[in-house]
């Protein structure tokens, strides 16, 4: 399995063969609050790179998930469902949204590692 | 650049740094949104003991006649400018009522009390929506006679203390507060210190609003919260119980472009006041409740999980635009989405199906009776 890498938009991903999983960050998690509701996509809808995948939605408000990588849903995390506060409980493990079967692995190399990504998430505070 | 620079303070704000709140822009003061424990864990803990809101942000007004102690003098005065019937309060009774204009719209939704003491009669005390304040008593001053003063405190906070346990909590700082009832106020001491209390709230709890001397807000706060029963509360869990309890968010449920009728607010509007008009709007108004109005303020249920928020279309299972949602969230207690909005009146019988668009998509949805959660008011 890849390293994790991560998006502006505070999403994360990790890419196992040609399969990437999807989730939102600790972070964008603790920006939200309490996560009520999550609307997944469609398996096998073909997103592109920074398309909007899924939208997660706290007490106050709606926010949208973008896809860190382009490519076809292949599976979603229908646990979510019954059970959303698990998002902030587990962003980066139980909390996954989707996965996807990526298109072109190059576009990885856009976003940021770890170390990147903290000091991005540093200078927002 | 610090957005927050600019914005007024509560005499609460240090406690809700030191709590760790979330800050927010709230109607030109640094709010608190959550504590860390999340609104869900405060809206519930409200439902379940007691929590404690900051609303030193609203407006606390005197409306006082300059020229004799009389409260029939006031209470007319202000009725012309409100449908509610002030001149029958009795002594320490509170009421809510509207500001309107000429065209019956609603200027801001208030809180009106007469003191428990006759020797304060001829001054009414108000309370006010924060984002109205100014424009309220600019209102208040141009409407008035010269005869009548209208003062804006400044210095002084505002706590809610809310939930089943307010009360108990209450009477061991302040043996006064176990007796009032619901819509009634005293002037009285809490802990030694003098404050105005009610018996009223904004969560469909039983519990209190404490107005107190600014400098006294931050120790009274803090002895409020050493008790077990009492968690801070922010304003994201006083939205999601205020929903769930029916009531109206100005400038979201209801505004200038709503009438009292169309806001099904209806039961401000007392008998004399129908019979007699005499309030801004009346005429539209006074028809409105002979003929009915064009559409109304309704109670939404959605019936699977999507949350539908404010501006979401409304529309019949035939697909017609029926009206907008103004109100919608999650509700902690329903366990589900709760939302309210304005429909056509001829959509507006409960048990009517709508559906909810929402990002595109259509959500069945039914017309309900308000409120979402049993009221828990303490009537004696």
């Amino acid at each position: 399995m890849s390293d994790i890498k991560y998006t502006e938009q505070h999403e994360w991903v990790t890419v196992d063969g040609d399969v990437a999983t999807v989730g939102i960050t600790k972070y964008a998690t603790e920006q939200l609050g309490d996560i009520v509701f999550v609307e997944l996509p469609d398996i096998g809808k073909s997103l592109a790179q920074a398309d909007e995948a899924a939208v997660v939605e706290s007490v106050k408000a709606a926010s949208e998930v973008y896809a860190p990588v382009g490519g076809e849903v292949t599976e979603v995390n229908d646990a979510l469902t019954d059970n959303p506060g698990s998002v902030n409980d587990a962003p980066e493990a139980d909390g996954w949204f989707l996965k996807l079967k990526v298109a072109d692995p190059g576009e990885l190399s856009k976003l940021m590692d770890k170390s990147a990504y903290d000091e991005f998430v540093g200078g927002l505070s | 650049m610090d957005p927050e620079q600019d914005l007024l303070k509560t005499p609460l704000y240090d406690l809700h740094v030191e709590l760790g709140a979330k800050m927010v822009p709230f109607a030109g003061y640094a709010m608190p949104v959550q504590y860390p424990s999340g609104i869900l864990a405060e809206h519930k803990h409200t439902r379940d003991a007691a929590g404690l809101f900051d609303v030193s942000h609203m407006g606390q007004v005197f409306v006082r006649s300059k020229t004799a102690a009389s409260h029939d003098l006031v209470a007319k005065a202000l009725e012309a400018l409100v449908p509610g019937d002030m001149a029958g309060l009795k002594l320490g009774q509170m009421r809510y009522t509207l500001l309107l204009n000429d065209q019956g719209g609603i200027l801001d939704d208030l809180m009106v009390s007469r003191s428990s003491s006759a020797d304060d009669d001829g001054s009414l005390f108000l309370i006010v929506n924060a984002a109205c304040k100014s424009e309220d008593v600019a209102h208040l001053q141009s409407s008035l006679s010269d005869d009548f003063e209208v003062l804006l405190l400044e210095d002084r906070a505002l706590l809610a203390l809310q939930g089943p346990k307010a009360a108990e909590v209450l009477k061991r700082h302040c043996p006064d507060a176990d007796t009032l009832k619901f819509m009634t106020a005293t002037s009285t001491t809490i802990d030694g210190v003098d404050c105005h209390i009610s018996r009223s709230g904004y969560t469909g709890e039983d519990g209190y609003e404490i107005s107190i001397r600014a400098d006294a807000a931050h120790d009274l706060a803090k002895r409020l919260l050493a008790e077990d029963e009492v968690a801070p509360v922010g304003l994201g869990a006083r939205d999601s119980l205020r929903l769930e309890a029916g009531l109206c968010l100005y400038g979201h449920d209801i505004d200038t472009a709503t009438t009292p009728v169309e806001a099904g607010l209806t039961w401000a509007i007392s008998k004399r006041r129908r019979e007699a008009g005499g309030f801004p709007g009346a005429d539209r108004i006074l028809t409105q409740l002979s003929a009915g109005a064009e559409s109304k303020r309704v109670g939404l249920k959605p019936q699977g999980r999507v949350p539908a928020r404010e501006g979401a279309v409304i529309a019949d299972r035939d697909g017609k635009d029926i009206g907008s949602v103004t109100s919608g969230s999650f509700g902690p207690t329903v366990g589900g989405p709760v939302a309210m909005g304005y429909v056509s009146t001829t959509h507006s019988a409960p048990g009517t199906k709508v559906n909810l668009i929402v990002r595109g998509k259509a959500h069945p949805a039914e017309v309900v009776t308000l409120p979402f959660v049993k009221q828990n008011y303490y009537r004696g």
